[in-house]
């Protein structure tokens, strides 16, 4: 084992994944420590776009192909995993995302290498790489010791600065050949589905009022609308309001759904599990309303109230009607 | 004015639950009069009204009714059971045995009633809290409240809470101030706190009475441990519950409706009236407590002991009230019901309480608070009619708030 | 289609759970268990292939005191044939432990797909269905939403990505498959088929050698610190719309 740090990148419709800048950041930092370099895998098809990005890797091994144009996690574990069993980097950093989270696994198993899942903080301390990870619904956080062999992390996107990942630069490419015995995938990309064009993109509005199950049914949706109609801004929400099919799949916010940074989020009945934070939590100011004082959106949230968000909504309205009402006399 | 005890009807769970295939033995008094239809306030959106879903039964036509929007727009409010010159048990009989037909067939369930029986089998409860939070309401009431565990000792009365009174916030305001009036009567009580499951009948007019019957067991078992001469409640599904059907399972108690047992200590009570609350009050019969189990008077009497309150009556009343829409297990199929009826239970029956001229708007159920705040916002009374408890006006009066 | 689905019990976060005194493990006497919510849903998605094109569907699930009721419950909703995997486990082990475990008993029998939840909410180190698949060295997919198995046998798939997009793929079987979401609400069982069941219905107890796996190191739990996070505002109802409008106004965000 030496003391390199691998990145695997990732990308989705021609562009790289935030998580990949994320982890480059923490990683150049760990290498660094180590003394190792910082190498990059990058898998897909007309890759010279993104080389120009990772300026922050000592190396870019690149498989471009157009069997690896879309992830697939059949070859994508193959090759990975046979480069890093090769290589027997310190450590391997994946999202912990759609992808990453299917090479995890199979990369744990298939190789004999520890994995650690759902991190959000990595620190070198005298006793080593601490790993600590967000679990239980976000109730509990797990520090883990990585041990003294090549690691897998995924890490949770929103952890870590992405500016610290953003260099650009010329780094080493080198190619990552396909071994001759690589077996043949048994996993095929079709095609991808887009969800129905929707009537609000939540990910450039400025102000978003986000409802979960505390909205209870379809019904008060109305409150959250008039409270996003009074402040310019638009209603988005957690998994199961979406599952309900309360709202369309456009105005899903965490980890399946969108990523936004509006200047303010208002989550109202919202308990705050890691898939949702995940989606909004580098909002500007977050402001979390939950009858459970110990819900986790608190965490995450600048400001809170112990209230319930049907009662609240309602009042906000009000609240900023009058407001405008005195402004206007 | 003495009570008057409605006697305890046996309703025995195979009456409760006639098996489709027997229905003709059951059913076969219906003389297809149509009471049933005209009583009821949902027939309008039922795909086969009560008299219809009667006929095609007995014409071995089941599957249609089941398959149907039928089985679950019935809000359980017994008009057509109180009315049915056979005495036929429609509401309570013929309508859960629908719904668990549909669930024996596997059909899909409306969602938010699944969520509603998972969550109570797994938790007691509905609403899917944990059991740990059952005193959560008690620890702000400003009095103590005894949980039995703890004090372990025979008590005269268990205050049996019931789910909404203990989790909706709503419905703890209403607990809070009950228990401050116990406190002021000096009444020797104490709640179930953790061990407290839900004892109404809303299961098993779900049409689960596998669930019901479980948690009967376990709650006989509960109250099985303790010592109290009798049960006191704001719940009417719990009250008919316990009065009704515990009894054919093996466990009979004495069990009060908070109205009655309050009537009961009128001496006590009427001095600590203090307050004049100058208002125009209307009592909404609700349809567990009132048709069901014939409680009228005792409400009455206390909001006419409260100083300066005058009572109106709604039309209709009593017997003939119209329901919240709340039922038993109708609060879980809120939407379902939405989607397909324009014109609200509850807010018909707040424009008959605005029509009396009255302010206050009295009610003596925990679904109903919400239902018909709902319902003063969709007419257009708000600011005219509140809604409250009778529990809130004497706790006014007794300035106790 | 011979269908397995591997069910997990987890802890039940609606009785809150406390960490125990080596502040290394979550106290499993201040837990209850219920069964994970997105195993549900791959048990749920195999009944729905069955449905579609035939076959058969076995749950197994590790025997650590609490499975019982989901295996019967599995049987109720309609699964051929229910396994407890006896390992000698008292308490519920890490994902590699387990899949270890799963993946001896797998090697031996042939299943088309293996299907289970793609995560659990005490998921350390790696979803349990990606490890069985690579100690197996089968192909596995995770976050699916739909499962459509065409003549042939092979299984179309819709794999879940950001922003409400999807990937349909196509896997060859046999495969493990992390399942998200059900295309319907797993289904209802009345309590009184469950009641009847959990007295009638036979689950097949299999004893397999005890794991040997090491668990990963773990320092220490803890739980967020309360009162971190948030500026708590309180007051009236009036009083808190005020404050809170008062902070966007600061933030000249206010129309």
């Amino acid at each position: 084992m030496n003391n390199d740090i691998v990145v695997v990148a990732e990308h989705f419709r021609g562009q790289l994944n935030e998580i990949t800048f994320e982890l480059l950041g923490k990683g150049r930092e760990v290498a660094k420590g180590l003394g190792g370099k910082l190498i990059v895998l990058l898998l897909g098809q007309d890759l010279r776009g993104f080389i120009s990005e990772l300026g922050g890797a000592d190396v870019v091994l690149a498989a471009d192909g157009q069997e690896f144009r879309e992830f697939t996690p059949d070859i994508y574990s193959s090759l990975i995993g046979s480069k890093l069993k090769e290589t027997s980097p310190r450590l391997v950093l994946l999202g912990s995302t759609s992808a990453g989270l299917d090479l995890l696994g199979l990369l744990s198993g298939r190789c004999a290498f520890p994995c650690i899942d759902s991190c959000v903080r990595l620190e070198a301390k005298d006793s080593g790489l601490i790993a600590t990870s967000q679990v239980y619904g976000g109730k509990v956080f797990v520090e883990v010791a990585l041990p003294a062999e090549t690691t897998l992390v995924a890490v949770v996107p929103g952890s870590f600065d992405p500016a610290a990942g953003r260099i650009k630069g010329n780094p080493q490419v080198q190619a990552l050949a396909t071994p001759p015995d690589m077996p043949a995938s048994r996993v095929a990309f079709r095609k991808l589905i887009e969800p129905p064009p929707g009537d609000v993109d939540i990910t450039i509005a400025p102000m978003l009022v986000g409802v979960g199950r505390g909205i209870q049914n379809a019904d008060n949706l109305s409150l959250a609308e008039e409270l996003a109609a009074a402040l310019g801004g638009a209603v988005c929400a957690s998994r199961p309001v979406i599952d309900q099919g309360w709202l369309p799949l456009t105005r899903q916010v965490g980890k399946s759904g969108m990523r936004v940074k509006p200047k303010l989020y208002l989550a109202f009945g919202i308990s705050g599990a890691p898939e949702h934070l995940e989606g909004m939590k580098q909002s500007e100011m977050i402001i979390a309303v939950n009858t459970d004082p110990n819900a986790p959106i608190f965490s995450a949230a600048h400001y809170g109230v112990v209230a319930d968000a049907l009662d609240l909504l309602p009042a906000l309205t009000e609240e900023i009607h009058k407001t405008s009402m005195k402004k206007a006399s | 004015m003495s009570t008057l005890q409605s006697p305890a009807i046996p309703e025995m769970p195979a009456v409760l639950f006639p098996e489709i295939a027997r229905a003709e033995e059951n059913f076969r008094t219906c003389i297809q009069c149509g009471v049933c239809s005209g009583s009821c306030p949902m027939s309008e959106a039922m795909e086969f009204p009560p008299r219809k879903a009667v006929r095609m039964l007995l014409e071995g036509r089941f599957d249609a009714v089941a398959k149907s929007n039928t089985p679950w727009l019935c809000v359980s409010c017994h008009t057509c059971t109180a009315r049915c010159p056979s005495k036929l048990l429609i509401s309570d009989g013929l309508f859960p045995a629908l719904r668990a037909a549909v669930m024996d067939i596997g059909l899909p369930l409306d969602q938010d009633l699944q969520t509603a029986l998972q969550k109570t089998y797994l938790y007691g409860n509905p609403m899917g809290e944990g059991p740990n939070k059952r005193t959560d309401w008690a620890k702000t009431s400003g009095v103590p409240v005894p949980v039995l565990a703890q004090v372990r000792r025979p008590v005269d009365v268990l205050w049996i809470v019931e789910c909404y009174p203990s989790f909706d916030p709503r419905g703890q305001a209403i607990s809070r101030l009950l228990a401050r009036i116990l406190n002021l009567l000096r009444v020797d009580f104490a709640i179930l706190g953790r061990e407290e499951r839900c004892v109404g009948d809303c299961e098993w007019l779900a049409g689960e009475r596998g669930l019901f019957e479980m948690m009967v067991e376990r709650n006989i078992e509960t109250l099985g441990k303790y010592h109290f001469k009798e049960i006191v409640l704001t719940d009417p599904h719990a009250y008919r519950s316990l009065r009704n059907v515990y009894p054919s399972m093996g466990a009979k108690y004495v069990v009060k409706h908070y109205t009655e047992f309050l009537r009961e200590r009128m001496d006590q009570l009427k001095p600590l009236l203090k307050k004049k609350l100058n208002v125009t009050v209307t009592y909404h019969d609700s349809c567990c407590l009132g048709r069901k189990m014939s409680q009228y008077e005792d409400p009455r009497t206390l909001l006419k002991a409260i100083p300066g309150a005058k009572l109106v009556e709604m039309s209709p009343n009593r017997e003939s009230a119209l329901c919240c829409g709340g039922g038993g297990s109708t609060v879980y199929l809120d939407h379902f019901i939405q989607e397909r009826v324009k014109d609200r239970l509850a807010d018909r029956r707040v424009r008959q309480a605005a029509a009396t001229g009255a302010g206050v708007l009295a009610v003596a159920c925990p679904f109903e608070p919400s239902r018909f705040e709902d319902g003063v916002k969709m007419t257009g009374y708000e600011g005219k009619l509140v809604v409250r408890d009778i529990i809130e006006l004497l706790a006014e009066s007794m300035e106790l708030m | 289609m011979n269908i397995a689905v591997v069910l997990k019990q987890v802890p039940d976060l609606v009785e809150g759970l406390e960490i125990d005194v080596s502040g290394k493990a979550v106290d499993p006497s201040s837990v209850r268990y219920i069964l994970s919510e997105s195993d549900d849903h791959a048990l749920e998605e195999a009944l729905i292939i069955k449905e579609h094109v035939g076959g058969r569907v076995e749950v197994f699930s590790l025997d650590t005191g609490e499975a019982k009721e989901a295996m019967v419950t599995a049987l109720a909703k309609g699964a051929d044939h229910a396994v407890m995997v006896n390992a000698g486990l008292d308490s519920a082990p890490d994902n590699h432990t387990a899949a270890q475990v799963f993946a001896s008993i797998f090697r031996d029998k042939r299943f088309d797909l293996i299907l289970t939840g793609v995560r659990a909410i005490d998921d350390m180190d790696g979803s349990l269905g990606g490890l069985i698949a690579g100690f197996l060295d089968l192909p596995y997919v995770g976050l699916i939403r739909k499962v459509q198995v065409e003549a042939g046998g092979t299984t179309l798939i819709e794999k879940e990505y950001p922003g409400g997009c999807a990937a349909e793929l196509a896997v060859t079987p046999p495969a493990v498959l992390g399942i998200q979401a059900a295309e319907r609400p797993p289904r209802y069982v009345p309590i009184t088929r469950l009641r009847q069941m959990m007295k009638t219905a036979s689950v097949e107890e299999l004893l397999v050698a005890p794991a040997t796996l090491q668990p990963i190191g773990v320092v220490r739990l803890f739980k967020p610190e309360e009162g971190a996070g948030a500026v708590m505002l309180t007051g009236s109802l009036e009083a808190i719309s005020q404050q809170v409008i008062g902070l966007i106004a600061e933030r000249h965000l206010l129309r």
